[in-house]
């Protein structure tokens, strides 16, 4: 895991590719809307990606084919050099709700995934590594506890340990704290951030939020609307681990001024 | 309420705790129990009034104390096992009968429009258009198909009830939010898997719903069969009665068959507490 974790002297890590994009579009041919215009883009093991751009650039789009949910136009979609072709248990996803089935205890919730691969059985097997999930989200002794007594950043904190518990290659965070109040988001960004260090997560996150996506990422990529396209992919050398207090810095500021000058643009065409 | 801001204003400098009194609806500090007795009171004194002025003939209205006699003395008909009970045991078990058909029929039929594409585009416009018409209308059809037994009682009963059923499932179906579906499929769910690990018991509290308002359905169509029917259960005790003009006994009747329609209601509610223990419900008198 080390070998391939090697950082450069700005502290990215800099990995083997494990998700790999290359000129990938998508045409929604019954009103000839191009959603998704000549996209590529990898994913290295370990890194931190987020896509960031105004509505209708298409990072909903690019989110669901790299889910596998829907198909590519034209292009190539590789994940651990496999194509790919449908939804796929290496991958875990997390949305902007924490999606939590209020039948089932937090524990139960988690080990979902392995009760809809493996059967009833396998998931109770694995409630054991659900309660070591839950503790290292700090959520220990809510194994037995239902979603509804949960408050919105400890559901989403369940809902981290629901995509971890099958281990996927690659992680698909679609605006997972945009529902939550500004000073739970911050603190689960940075839950989020020690997470995928310990996991070695490649992770890949959806946001709305130029701040939200410096402080997380080692590299953003800005898109285009109409139709969406790649602006820019920055690359973002603020050492690790990142700290709150990184956002007050003049190099944070460039960063998030650079990428503010590319989205004014875009809204502009 | 002027304590009150006196208090509040010297209490910046004073360092005294800034006590006041919230105002407080009246209503809000009575018992459910009292508040539904006053109006109970209220109601049984309007119809004393009616009937002590003769404002109706009392061949129409009796008064308050008559319907109570005949209340006790049908009471005690019930039960003392007098023919009554045989009666009422009748009506009983067209309404347990035709509210279980009611729930198989309508369970598969809402899973078939709700589930499946081609159940919503060529079953449902049927089911929408058989549930627009007056459905007692088909109780002379039940009795010529099935006779004057419990049978074309329970039919009705059931034809009744099946749609609120059906509706409450489709309409369940379709509750999962993008995010459940989009969460179901990642995860690679089969179809099977993705309606009763999710769809199912995402819309459990709306096909709740649809059994609560076929439970009411259901002891319509009984009595209605029975009207038009004939037979031997309650129905045709409260059309003999009325029949014969004894209004009491009507009354009191009814009162008794309304029993049995609480206890099949009151049975889906304490099921639905039971099963959707996440949800809970705040219309229509069930947070007490």
């Amino acid at each position: 895991m080390t070998a391939a974790f090697a950082q450069d002297s700005s502290g990215a890590p800099k990995g083997a590719p494990v998700y790999e994009l290359t000129n990938v579009s998508k045409t929604y041919a019954r009103n000839l809307v191009v959603a998704l215009e000549d996209v590529s883009l990898t994913l290295r093991k370990g890194s931190f990606t987020s896509v960031i751009g105004s509505s209708g650039c298409g990072k909903s789009t690019l989110l669901k084919i790299m889910a596998g949910l829907i198909p590519p136009t034209k292009g190539r979609v590789v994940l651990q050099e496999k194509p790919v072709t449908g939804p796929r248990h290496d991958i875990g996803m997390m949305f902007q709700q924490a999606t939590l089935f209020p039948w089932k205890t937090a524990a139960e919730n988690i080990v979902l995934p392995i009760e809809i691969r493996d059967g009833k059985a396998a998931a109770q097997k694995a409630i054991e590594s659900a309660h070591e999930l839950l503790e290292m989200v700090g959520l220990e002794g809510f194994e037995n506890v239902y979603p509804n007594e949960l408050s919105g950043g400890m559901a989403q904190r369940a809902a981290i340990c629901r995509m971890l518990i099958t281990e996927p290659a690659v992680l698909l965070l679609d605006e997972p704290f945009s529902a939550l109040d500004e000073l739970s988001r911050d603190m689960m960004n940075m839950e989020l951030q020690r997470i995928c260090r310990e996991q070695h997560a490649t992770a890949f996150l959806v946001t709305h939020s130029i701040q939200e996506a410096v402080i997380l990422s080692d590299d953003i990529v800005v898109m285009k609307p109409r139709p969406g396209r790649l602006a820019e992919i920055i690359e973002v050398d603020l050492p690790r681990p990142r700290t709150l207090d990184m956002m007050t810095t003049p190099k944070f500021g460039e960063i998030v001024d650079h990428i503010r000058g590319l989205l004014d643009k875009g809204e502009d065409m | 309420m002027t304590d009150a801001q006196a208090n509040q204003s010297s209490a910046d400098g004073a360092g005294q705790d800034t006590v006041w009194v919230q105002e407080v609806h009246f209503i809000d500090s009575v018992p459910r129990w009292i508040a539904m007795s006053a109006v109970f009171l209220v109601f049984i004194a309007c119809w004393q009034i009616v009937t002590s002025f003769e404002l109706v003939s009392p061949i129409i209205l009796p008064s308050p104390l008559e319907t109570l006699e005949d209340m006790i003395f049908v009471g005690q008909n019930l039960l003392t096992g007098g023919y009554m009970l045989g009666a009422l045991w009748i009506t009983f078990k067209e309404v347990i009968y035709g509210f279980a058909l009611a729930i198989a029929l309508g369970f598969s039929l809402g899973i078939l429009v709700g589930e499946t594409a081609f159940g919503e585009k060529a079953v449902m416009p049927y089911l929408v258009a058989i549930d627009t018409m007056p459905k007692v209308a088909f109780a002379p059809l039940f009795v010529a198909w099935l006779g004057f037994g419990i049978e074309s009682k329970v039919a009705l009963a059931a034809f009744i009830a099946t749609f609120p059923i059906v509706v409450g499932t489709a309409a369940g179906l379709h509750a999962a939010d993008e995010n459940a579906r989009m969460l179901f499929k990642t995860m690679g769910a089969s179809r099977l898997q993705t309606l009763f690990k999710m769809k199912l018991p995402t819309g459990l509290p709306q096909i709740f719903t649809g059994l609560k308002i076929g439970a009411v359905g259901v002891m319509a169509g009984a009595i209605t069969g029975e009207f038009l029917g004939g037979g031997k259960g309650f129905g045709e005790l409260i059309r003999v009665a009325a029949s014969q003009l004894n209004t009491p006994r009507v009354f009191s009747l009814i009162l008794y068959l309304s029993l049995v329609g609480l206890a099949v209601y009151a049975t889906v509610t304490w099921t639905q507490r039971k099963v959707v223990f996440w949800h809970k419900e705040r219309v229509g008198g069930d947070d007490h």
